[in-house]
């Protein structure tokens, strides 16, 4: 057990913190470490670049575009443009699960590379990325193909937009395909990458099938990749309740669901860094209203599910989510109640992604856990802060490379989903209940406690202060700080792959959650590295001796 | 099924790798620093690439991997990453004091042209490098061969940029291709058992199997050392396990240093590591010793009791040049039936090689050699056995075939960085593998009416 005061024992350690850097860097890195205050969350200093040389947990541009936003599509073949590392790398690495059925199209177990060789480099890697592409058509008829672009494409200038158009006109418009340049260096992290994947869906890929597939209650949920089957847990309850999920971005989904995901009436936010843009996108051209939503947690997706039965506003729907909600809490409270025990004080610190920092939280706080530590991998100031600050973010030169999508409403299809007053109507309904309103996030500040650590891009030295000064029971984080963390006696919980496990989205996910950390924290193996002989007391050997 | 897309024709390929059987340099590279004492790998690019190899080689080893980047962004495309590498090296130095740092380039410095040599140059000058600290570089294009290019490229810059000439020791240079922990400690042990003096370069264990003490060491006790290192320029010659990993540097050692060298196979099965122990006693005078002759006629009696459940079973397999050469050599040798072989890593005369070892094999290496190509043979020819990295595992449930584990990236087991396959006892280890996948199959297929106690 902690002592019960440990956030108040944070206030120096930034000052411990910046000591590990030579004095530029540390100015440079000063504004990234807040010390939390909820009513008043300061500025912190966000997406920008990682000082060169520092041992960072992020990754590039592709990794957020073709790994991230687009990897978990089964049925578009995603080749990418670039020597063969890039694509090996993302190859079923990220544990996008997917369910084809028996028969349906799924390239999601493939890997597909031009494979570029210098020779490329020197002449150019269009041909062969034609011919690439004329292969896998040959091969597999697939109805769309994505290219990515990885670093070298940009320097020695192919055009994959060019070739995509190029190539639909050769198979007659028989597939779609479409380009991305989601260079790796493009940004200073994943981010860049979602930011281009939303702007390429939302070009080429919705829109273009206006067909209804029907449903009383549609919508879209934006931001869930299907990690560990997190999809496949919400999916259950969205039947059950009775919403029709139209099309997932980009969990378990395929790309004919993303072709009239503008048919739903609701986006629904998940992962607010990697999607909004398409939230905001499909709101301007469609009409289609989107909410933050957060389905990690047991108490946080009973909440979620409520707040979007409020949204259609239909009595028998609110009767049914609340049925539904009080049975599968039920369940959970069981196994909670059997845990908590064992988790009660226990303490955590989370560093990860762009959301996944702020969602688990609510899932330590059901086990009675304490958040010491938190911060973001890729996140801007506004999942930090929250929306209102986003009139205040400067523009750098990293973020003006990537396009901004000038969005009008769509002549004919532009239907807005809710008139103004009713918006308004709904908004004071969530703010009376805590919730944020539509079109909002309040970011993961003003839910941490106050003296809790905010950090962000956190590094490898800073890891280790952290666990030094801490000594947390549970530290969240990826694969490369996994077992940096273990041998320091801590386990470190994957929040990128779950350590293989999982789902813990919804509600059957927090029990897999609660379980999975129980587990962890109470484990034997923590408690066997000393070995006997170097816990012998040293006055029984003097004894001994004399 | 898995791979549902995948059928028995083979449609002619030349430009799209599908299921690839090789990955880039740089990881190569990076995996190769590792087993320098006290080095920190650094990549020069942008982060994607470092987070990616340290990813692999976290997951394949389960360990701690190390490594920094020069993290460019947009302006250092389009200008060139010196000021990147020079700020890099003046933080690293500064944040987590390495002996060395070895530079590796990526596709995106080397498309820039980036001239690394120069910058670390300038990086010196500039006060980044503090004295009596190491840097040294390797070019790394990804556009060229693949990971075990890199390797060999790293291994050859080790040895090029800091061994030095000096009066001959009675000391033997050992070059270890692409092995794993395991691998380098069994070697290790044999050269004990001789008692011959030998540095092994590159040296993974101790760094990439590092034991649980409660405290984490950022450069652990493991690695080839630097005064190791130099001291391989005065050895009287040189071992290299593998040509597609280690030839270069050899060559290097024998035109640079007069270190003369005798390229061998990775000491994998009966035939390579008969090679292995045999050079070691005739370049060293030394006998072979008894405990080692001991361990091969143990391999050996294995073999001979178990031959009734190997003899004639049809084996596919995907890996790495170094690797495939010596165990399609032992497959053939306890008369299993290599049928497909691919392996993506290029190389002239690699095709020849395993067609001389299997001549009624399909095999193809380079270009569009996959395990997409490798599925649709086993499809139109199926076997009893898979050897192959983890990705192997998608195929081999799709068409029912046990999968030995093999090879790099291994993501889904333990094992491989603690026990070897090197040597007579990593001969008996693989053996040992192959018999317990076949006959559990044995076991599994079996009609109840004939279901065996005593195999």
């Amino acid at each position: 057990m902690t002592e019960p005061n440990i956030l108040e024992q944070t206030a120096g350690f930034k000052d411990d913190l910046l000591k590990i850097f030579p004095a530029k860097t540390a100015r440079k890195r000063t504004g990234g470490v807040v010390v939390n205050d909820p009513e008043n969350p300061t500025a912190i200093v966000a997406n920008v670049r990682t000082a060169p040389g520092i041992i960072t947990q992020r990754g590039c541009t592709y990794a957020g575009c073709k790994g991230v936003v687009l990897g978990p599509t089964r049925d578009i073949v995603n080749l990418v443009h670039g020597p063969i590392g890039c694509s090996f790398y993302a190859w079923l690495t990220r544990r996008n699960q997917t369910d084809a059925g028996l028969d349906g199209e799924n390239f999601i177990n493939y890997c597909f590379s031009t494979d570029l060789q210098d020779e490329n480099i020197v002449f150019g890697g269009e041909k062969k990325l034609k011919e690439a592409i004329r292969e896998i058509y040959k091969l597999f008829k697939p109805k769309a193909i994505g290219i990515f672009s990885t670093c070298p494409v940009g320097l020695i200038g192919d055009d994959v937009h060019s070739v995509a158009r190029d190539m639909e006109a050769e198979f007659e418009d028989k597939v779609n395909i479409f380009g991305f340049s989601c260079e790796g260096y493009k940004g200073v992290s994943q981010s860049a990458g979602h930011h281009i994947a939303n702007n390429g869906l939302f070009k080429h890929v919705i829109g273009l099938n206006d067909t209804d597939m029907g449903g009383k209650f549609k919508m879209n949920l934006l931001g869930e990749y299907n990690i560990g089957g997190d999809a496949f847990e919400l999916e259950r309850t969205f039947n059950e309740i009775g919403i029709t999920l139209v099309s997932t971005f980009s969990g378990n989904s395929t790309y004919d669901k993303f072709t009239n995901s503008h048919t739903a009436d609701l986006n629904a936010v998940m992962c607010h860094r990697s999607i909004n843009y398409v939230a905001e996108m499909m709101e301007k051209k469609f009409g289609i209203p989107w909410m933050k939503v957060n389905l990690i947690g047991a108490e946080a997706s009973a909440k979620s599910f409520k707040k979007m039965a409020k949204y259609f506003d239909d009595a028998d729907l609110i009767a049914k989510t609340d049925e539904v909600i009080a049975r599968e809490l039920a369940e959970v409270k069981a196994v909670r109640d059997e845990i908590l025990p064992r988790t009660m004080g226990k303490t955590a610190m989370l560093f990860v992604g762009g959301s996944r920092a702020h969602h688990y939280q609510e899932l330590f706080k059901e086990l009675g856990m304490t958040v010491i530590a938190a911060g973001y991998e890729f996140a801007h100031r506004d999942d930090y802060e929250g929306r209102r600050v986003l009139p205040t973010i400067k523009v750098d030169a990293d973020s003006r490379n990537i396009e901004e999508l000038r969005i009008t409403a769509d002549e004919t299809r532009f239907k807005p989903r809710k008139t103004e007053e009713q918006i308004a109507a709904l908004n004071k309904v969530y703010a009376e209940n805590g919730d944020e309103i539509m079109s909002d996030y309040k970011g993961m500040m003003s839910e941490m406690a106050k003296g809790a650590l905010v950090i962000d891009d956190v590094s490898q030295a800073e890891t280790e202060l952290l666990i030094e000064k801490f000594h947390p029971d549970v530290f969240c984080a990826g694969i490369k700080e996994k077992y940096i963390v273990q041998k320091m006696g801590i386990p470190l919980k994957q929040l990128h792959s779950y350590d293989y496990g999982g789902p813990y989205a919804g509600f059957r996910g927090a029990i897999n959650f609660y379980r999975d950390i129980d587990r962890m924290v109470n484990s034997n193996v923590w408690h066997l590295i000393q070995a006997p002989w170097d816990k012998q007391a040293p006055t029984l050997t003097a004894s001994f001796v004399a | 099924m898995l791979l549902r897309h995948t059928t028995a024709d083979v449609m002619p390929r030349e430009a799209v790798t599908i299921n690839p059987a090789k990955t880039c340099q740089p990881v190569g590279a990076m995996f190769a620093a590792l087993g320098i004492h006290g080095c920190l790998p650094h990549s020069h690019g942008s982060q994607g690439c470092c987070s990616y190899h340290r990813t692999v080689l976290t997951r394949h080893f389960k360990e701690p991997v190390m490594a920094a980047t020069s993290s460019f962004t947009e302006g250092s495309a389009v200008f060139g990453g010196q000021s990147n590498l020079v700020a890099a090296l003046g933080t690293i130095f500064d944040v987590y004091d390495p002996e060395v740092v070895a530079v590796h380039t990526t596709c995106l410095s080397e498309t820039i042209g980036d001239d690394v040599k120069q910058i670390i140059s300038a990086a010196r000058d500039d006060g980044k490098i503090p004295v009596g600290k190491t840097v040294i570089y390797t070019s790394t294009p990804s556009y060229v061969g693949s990971h075990v290019t890199g390797y060999s490229n790293m291994v050859n810059s080790i040895v090029s940029q800091l061994a030095v000439k000096g009066p001959k020791k009675e000391q033997i240079n050992i070059l270890a291709g692409w092995m794993e922990p395991s691998d380098v400690r069994e070697i290790k042990s044999i050269l004990k058992e001789f008692h011959a003096q030998a540095v092994v370069l590159p040296d993974v264990s101790d760094v990439l199997d590092t034991p649980m003490t409660g405290k984490f060491e950022m450069y652990p006790k493991g690695g080839t050392t630097l005064t190791e290192i130099a001291s391989m320029g005065s050895s009287k010659h040189t071992l290299a396990l593998g040509s597609f990993s280690t030839a270069a540097a050899a060559a290097t050692l024998d035109s640079k240093f007069k270190v003369p060298f005798t390229q061998l196979e990775i000491p994998i099965g009966l035939a390579a590591t008969d090679a292995f122990v045999n050079e070691i006693s005739r370049v060293t005078g030394l006998p072979v010793p008894e405990s080692v002759k001991a361990e091969r006629g143990r391999l050996l009696d294995m073999i001979a009791d178990m031959n009734q459940y190997l003899f004639g079973k049809k084996v596919a397999l995907a890996g790495d040049p170094d690797t495939l050469i010596p165990l399609v050599k032992f497959l053939t040798d306890i008369n299993l039936l290599p049928t497909h072989i691919v392996s993506g890593t290029p190389g002239p005369t690699l095709t020849p090689s395993l067609l001389a070892l299997a001549p009624v094999a399909n095999v193809k290496t380079g270009s569009c050699a996959d395990m997409f190509l490798l599925h649709n043979w086993m499809k139109a020819e199926p076997v009893d056995l898979l050897i192959a990295n983890t990705y192997g595992k998608y195929i081999a449930r799709d068409e029912d075939v046990p999968l030995m584990r093999m090879g790099f990236p291994i993501l889904d087991r333990v094992g491989h960085s603690y026990f070897p396959s090197v040597g007579y006892k990593g001969g008996m280890r693989i053996v040992e593998k192959i018999l317990s996948l076949l006959m559990d199959r044995i076991d599994r297929d079996a009609p109840e009416s004939s279901f065996e106690l005593t195999m």
